[in-house]
């Protein structure tokens, strides 16, 4: 029989532009260790790993074999997934369906990256059809471009209404110390700061940090003895929509309409708004916390903008969205989907320090990347059915 | 713990260089031959895991340029890196977790559009390691090497495994490069890496396998013969080649411990009727078998010279062709994983061996074998 699955411990690094001081395998150990502490394991109890960072970044092949002396793989079982931006999530499933087999009761799951060592624009842009797409590509930020020039088109949103959400996550990242960006920002800043892509300004995406992070899931079996309140996986979706460009609705992200709205018919919820409590959005820009909420049906098209400037979002309002300071303020790429993961699953387990929302009972964790591409957990207190 | 069963292989014809085929294409080809010896449409297949290497097809998220032809869209997908076996098994755990019914793994690479000694040199460490110029083959011959002194394994039993495995070659349609050579053609082949000769490593080659994967309670409701997973294991040794003994491969040992006890098997010399290992360098063929206990240490090369190993021997090892008969990187594991399947189906044609009730699939992650995953498939549930 399949077992119901819990995460029992996280750990990360705390993430910074550049770590010179740790080659990866030390970067990867740093938050096996912390996960390993917080969950009051050894090594030795760990059955299996799965690992993910995106291979050019740091030009190492065959990431799994080559990391074991920080990951703790040797003689171990360890299995590499990935899948673009979206990786530190697609590992959080990964582990979830090893430790869900019943194949394994202890699972560690790894995601990582050290920016500084890539081009970053030079490896993503090689993602694309080498005749169709890649010439026309000009990375990641013009693509997030068009899809914020789509959705202001098709609704009438403004720079200003992205400043507000950049405003957010900047002042969310002041009570988490792991997050990169530690300094708030005003709107006017924001407006003020370097157009990157129009409409997108510098302080509107994400920095280049190097940063890891480690989660242990457990089977039904052990999860409880390991932690008394451990964070319980309702469920997971992936939809990797696109593989050319122009196939995508700029303006709207397909991909988190049909996973999400698959996650809430999974786990019997009727209207996430009011069910979820937390939200941890692989959000590496601001316009994706517009668009992509009311996508997840939070709200309705258009009306993202509102729920925004009223404060729902911020701190104490309604649904908090990215208690830690999201992606604006960290994006060590391979760990920033397990990063929502963790942050969620310490948001559920009481766990959240300074950045803790009080009593939540349901959580949602997302991974952004490829080519539209949207992965997602929903998290909760109690054990599933 | 539920189980699982394959239900469905499709391949494409291994070749030198697919010219006239992308990604996508040899995808869309593997995927819609599994599906029709499955007798399944993309509609019956509810989430879908694609094997590939960023490395090996010179793109980054390179599981992008295979998902739309894999039949991904509006379904669950995932992607794996490293051998296709490693894909299959996630894509197992994912039937067997409750989540889904039918997996559809995919693996492909093609070698043509790669430089191989560039892309396996980075799998070395960048400080101390890659400036020395290491790449597979060099690695490779530094453990044949090793390998070779500890068993007294020679240059000519080597040679036998190239002369079996291409002959082999000739009974299946999908291999690429069947040839009726002597232990002496090997021996006078160009020297690459001391031992390793040309005709003792694997060509370099272009294909795409697919495998369909599904949870117990829909394994017989299509219309082809399941395969069962009676066991399965992988494991990873030390990175470091001065931390290994690289004569031997512990951890194969424990993979291949832990599979064999999962599927109840005992004594595996005894009952393992039909296996298809990671052949890529002669050497290796003999070094598996010994380390997973299909042959006594230092005796697989002896074996070898009995016959033991032939189609028609006590043990037939890559009845196929193996990889050195042709060898696409990543979709290794599904090619090997597809010819047992139709082994102990009854219907791989020309290498059918006589009994196949129980099968063993091996793939190989990283330098010399450092991690390894084991299959054991079956005819019974």
């Amino acid at each position: 029989m399949a077992k119901r699955v819990a995460i029992v411990g996280t750990g990360q690094t705390f993430h910074k532009s550049h770590r010179p001081d740790v080659n990866g395998q030390e970067l990867i150990n740093e938050a096996v260790l912390r996960a390993l502490q917080d969950a009051d394991l050894k090594m030795k109890d760990i059955d299996a790993i799965v690992i993910g960072n995106m291979d050019h970044f740091e030009g190492i092949n065959y990431v799994d074999c080559w990391s074991v002396d920080g990951s703790g793989g040797t003689m171990k079982p360890i299995i590499k997934l990935t899948t673009g931006g979206t990786t530190g999530c697609t590992v959080a499933i990964g582990g979830y369906h090893l430790v869900g087999s019943g194949m394994f009761d202890r699972v560690l799951i790894i995601g990582w990256e050290k920016n500084s060592e890539s081009d970053t624009t030079g490896a993503i842009t090689t993602a694309f059809d080498p005749i169709w797409d890649r010439l026309v590509f000009a990375g990641a930020i013009s693509g997030l471009a068009a899809e914020a020039q789509g959705y202001m088109a098709r609704y009438g949103a403004s720079d200003r209404d992205g400043a507000r959400v950049s405003v957010r996550d900047r002042k969310h990242a002041m009570n988490n110390p792991h997050a990169q960006l530690r300094k708030e920002v005003s709107l006017e800043e924001v407006l003020a700061s370097p157009m990157l892509a129009d409409p997108i300004h510098l302080l509107d995406v994400c920095p280049r940090s190097d940063g890891a992070c480690a989660v242990i899931m457990a089977s039904e079996d052990v999860a409880e003895k390991i932690c008394p309140k451990p964070d319980w996986i309702w469920g997971t979706a992936a939809r990797h929509s696109y593989s050319y460009l122009g196939d995508a609705d700029y303006g709207r992200l397909t991909s988190m309409r049909e996973g999400s709205q698959e996650l809430w018919k999974k786990a019997g919820i009727k209207e996430p708004r009011k069910e979820l409590d937390v939200i941890e959005l692989y959000q590496p820009y601001s316009f994706g916390g517009l668009i992509w909420i009311e996508d997840m049906g939070l709200v309705g098209p258009g009306e993202a903008p509102r729920y925004i400037w009223d404060g729902n979002t911020d701190m104490g309002g309604e649904l908090p969205i990215n208690p830690s300071g999201g992606v604006i303020s960290c994006n060590p790429i391979g760990a920033t989907g397990l990063i929502r993961c963790a942050e969620a699953a310490m948001q559920v387990m009481g766990k959240a320090e300074g950045r803790q929302v009080p009593d939540v009972n349901l959580a949602f964790s997302s991974g952004f990347g490829g080519c539209w591409w949207t992965d997602m957990i929903l998290h909760g207190k109690n054990k599933p059915k | 713990m539920d189980r699982a069963a394959i239900i469905g292989v499709g391949m494409t014809k291994i070749e030198k260089r697919k010219v006239g085929q992308t990604f996508a294409d040899m995808a869309w080809e593997a995927v819609n031959k599994a599906l029709g010896d499955a007798g399944m449409t993309i509609d019956d297949i509810d989430n879908v895991v694609t094997t590939s290497s960023d490395f090996w097809d010179g793109r980054t998220i390179s599981c992008m340029a295979v998902g739309d032809a894999s039949g991904a869209a509006h379904k669950n997908i995932s992607c794996v890196e490293g051998d296709g076996t490693y894909g299959a098994f996630y894509g197992m755990t994912r039937v067997l977790s409750g989540s889904y019914k039918t997996t559809l793994v995919t693996g492909h690479t093609k070698g043509s559009e790669s430089v191989s000694s560039l892309i396996t040199n980075s799998a070395f460490d960048p400080i101390y390691e890659r400036s020395l110029g290491m790449d597979m083959v060099t690695a490779c011959a530094m453990q044949a090497q090793s390998f070779m002194h500890r068993t007294k394994t020679t240059s000519e039993q080597m040679a036998m495994v190239s002369v079996k495995n291409h002959d082999n070659a000739f009974k299946n349609p999908l291999s690429q490069l069947p040839l009726r050579i002597t232990v002496q053609d090997v021996l006078q082949s160009e020297m690459i890496a001391d031992p390793l000769h040309k005709l003792d490593c694997s060509p370099v080659s272009d294909g795409c396998a697919a495998v369909i994967i599904a949870h117990e309670s829909v394994a017989t409701k299509f219309k082809q013969q399941p395969v069962w997973v009676k066991g399965v294991s992988f494991c990873a040794g030390s990175f470091f080649f001065g931390d290994r003994d690289l004569s031997h491969a512990r951890s194969l040992t424990e993979a291949a411990k832990k599979a064999y006890a999962m599927a109840g098997i005992k004594n595996p010399k005894k009952e393992i009727d039909v296996a298809e290992l990671y052949d890529a360098f002669t050497y290796q063929e003999l070094m598996w078998l010994e380390e997973m206990g299909l042959a006594d240490d230092a005796t697989a090369g002896k074996l070898l010279e009995k016959g033991e190993f032939n189609i028609d021997g006590r043990l037939p090892v890559n009845a196929s062709g193996g990889l050195l008969s042709g060898h696409p990187v990543i979709a290794a594991g599904l090619y090997s994983m597809g010819a047992v399947v139709r082994q102990i189906r009854g219907d791989a044609g020309g290498f059918q061996v006589k009994k196949a009730k129980t099968g063993l699939v091996h793939g190989v992650n990283g330098l010399g074998g450092q991690s390894h995953c084991v299959f054991i498939l079956g005819k019974d549930k």
